[in-house]
């Protein structure tokens, strides 16, 4: 009994089958409790008033974002060293909903700069990077579609993820370099001596692990998508040659 | 290696289009933006170091098709690459063609340009440096997206989509260069940062444009 058991698409679409109405339900009992409680049942703060709330899902889709990249660079690692197809698909359903992610976080970002920096995009650090990582993202799924092949898209798609996430990460300093600005600093680490309160801290971890299992049932309805649409390709050559 | 980069180098100054044509686009892009701006020398000569910038990175992406396009179509990438050669060499040689071809005379031109934009005296020194230093990542970079998209028909808009979020860094880190130095600041840290870049993409980047061209020839 290993994880690698279920590079074998049948296993992965039984697994992946049995666990996903748990995850999307999960997912959205969650996200219904976490912004609920955020939205309606913490006060607001004594500066920003109810424009705080946008927290509740600024921060959660910025930081699934950040991991749907993670997790597209280990499916493309295991991709290329094991060679397991459905390590590539996950890959190729995770690119779309870390984008969509991203723009959340870019469009509430704006959303909430308006009115507290009067200002609804300002060249600062963590919003220039965002949007470079969006352009990232825009370029990975454009190969994905420019490339007819499956299993070459998903080699070269593997290989520029790997490049990419390197310069992902070199941008973001470079850009810290760049210009210092207004976004404040994490509101949320571990370690900080300031975080934010309790009253709005226990919705906003609610709401982040909403996001993140959000993303997983998409990840997941996305994965089994697309080895369907691959079942269906094999039939219809098959069809074809008969 | 060297039979390799003369037969690059000759490819690219006799077949005409990829030599001329980026100077020429760098030429333009200077001339545009001050008929776009505003002929007044204060915002020219502050927008210069990142104009200038702009417009060899851009012109140096006209031309990185050209890099395995049309060696890939008449199969020579193939005798490349059952070559003795390694195709990580083949590559990093490429690159290097390319850059005599586009870098280098773009990296002389500029200081000329910079004189169109009001660029202040203490800056053209700099300018070239960091166009020295710079432009050799832009190369390196751009073989890696043309590896990529070798095999896509009409890849040209697609490259530059994948290229230029990779620029980003180089471009920062150059154009600080330039701007430090024509304000007279010390340019030690983005210099070093900018030499960084260019020394590592140089020394690990054709290993994936390889990778990428055996994906696109199997």
């Amino acid at each position: 009994m290993s994880i690698w058991e279920y590079a074998n698409p049948k296993k992965f679409m039984a697994l992946s089958g049995r666990v996903l109405p748990w995850v999307a339900g999960l997912a959205a009992l969650t996200l219904a409790a976490g912004l609920v409680w955020g939205f309606f049942l913490t006060p607001d703060d004594y500066k920003q008033g109810s424009t705080v709330k946008i927290i509740y899902i600024h921060v959660p889709a910025a930081s699934a974002a950040i991991n749907a990249w993670a997790v597209m660079l280990i499916a493309s690692l295991v991709w290329i060293v094991r060679r397991h197809h459905v390590s590539a698909l996950v890959a190729k359903a995770a690119a779309p909903v870390g984008l969509t992610f991203t723009l959340i976080a870019l469009v509430t970002g704006a959303f909430w700069g308006q009115p507290m920096w009067g200002t609804w995009w300002a060249w600062d650090p963590r919003l220039t990077n965002f949007l470079i990582f969006a352009l990232f993202y825009l370029g990975y799924i454009a190969l994905w579609e420019a490339v007819e092949n499956p299993d070459t898209a998903a080699d070269l798609t593997g290989v520029l993820c790997i490049v990419g996430s390197v310069f992902a990460l070199l941008s973001r300093y470079a850009v810290l370099f760049w210009n210092q600005g207004l976004h404040q600093g994490a509101s949320l680490s571990m370690d900080a001596q300031e975080n934010v309160s309790d009253v709005y801290w226990i919705p906003l971890v609610i709401c982040i692990a909403g996001f993140e299992l959000l993303f997983l049932a998409l990840v997941l309805v996305r994965a089994r998508t697309e080895i369907r649409t691959r079942r269906a390709q094999a039939l219809m050559a098959r069809e074809r040659l008969a | 290696m060297t039979a390799l980069l003369i037969r690059d180098l000759r490819l690219a100054v006799r077949a005409g289009g990829g030599f001329g044509l980026g100077l020429a686009f760098f030429l333009l892009v200077a001339v545009l933006v001050p008929l776009g701006v505003g002929p007044e020398g204060g915002t020219l000569g502050k927008i210069a170091p990142g104009i200038l910038w702009v417009g060899a990175l851009l012109s140096c992406l006209l031309s990185l098709d050209r890099i395995f396009a049309l060696d890939f179509e008449d199969g020579s990438l193939d005798l490349l690459a059952t070559s003795p050669l390694p195709m990580e060499g083949a590559v990093a040689v490429k690159a290097l063609a390319h850059w005599l071809v586009t870098g280098l005379p773009l990296t002389l031109a500029a200081p000329v340009l910079g004189v169109l934009l009001y660029l202040p005296a203490s800056g053209y020194g700099w300018l070239v440096v960091s166009l020295l230093i710079g432009t050799p990542a832009l190369s390196v970079i751009g073989a890696f997206g043309a590896a990529l998209t070798v095999g896509v028909k009409r890849g040209g808009l697609l490259l530059s989509l994948l290229v230029l979020p990779l620029y980003v860094p180089t471009l920062i880190f150059g154009a600080e260069v330039v701007k430090r130095g024509a304000a007279g600041m010390e340019i030690a840290t983005p210099l070093a940062l900018l030499a960084a870049i260019t020394a590592g993409a140089a020394a690990l980047l054709p290993f994936a444009s390889a990778a990428a061209i055996r994906v696109n020839l199997r």
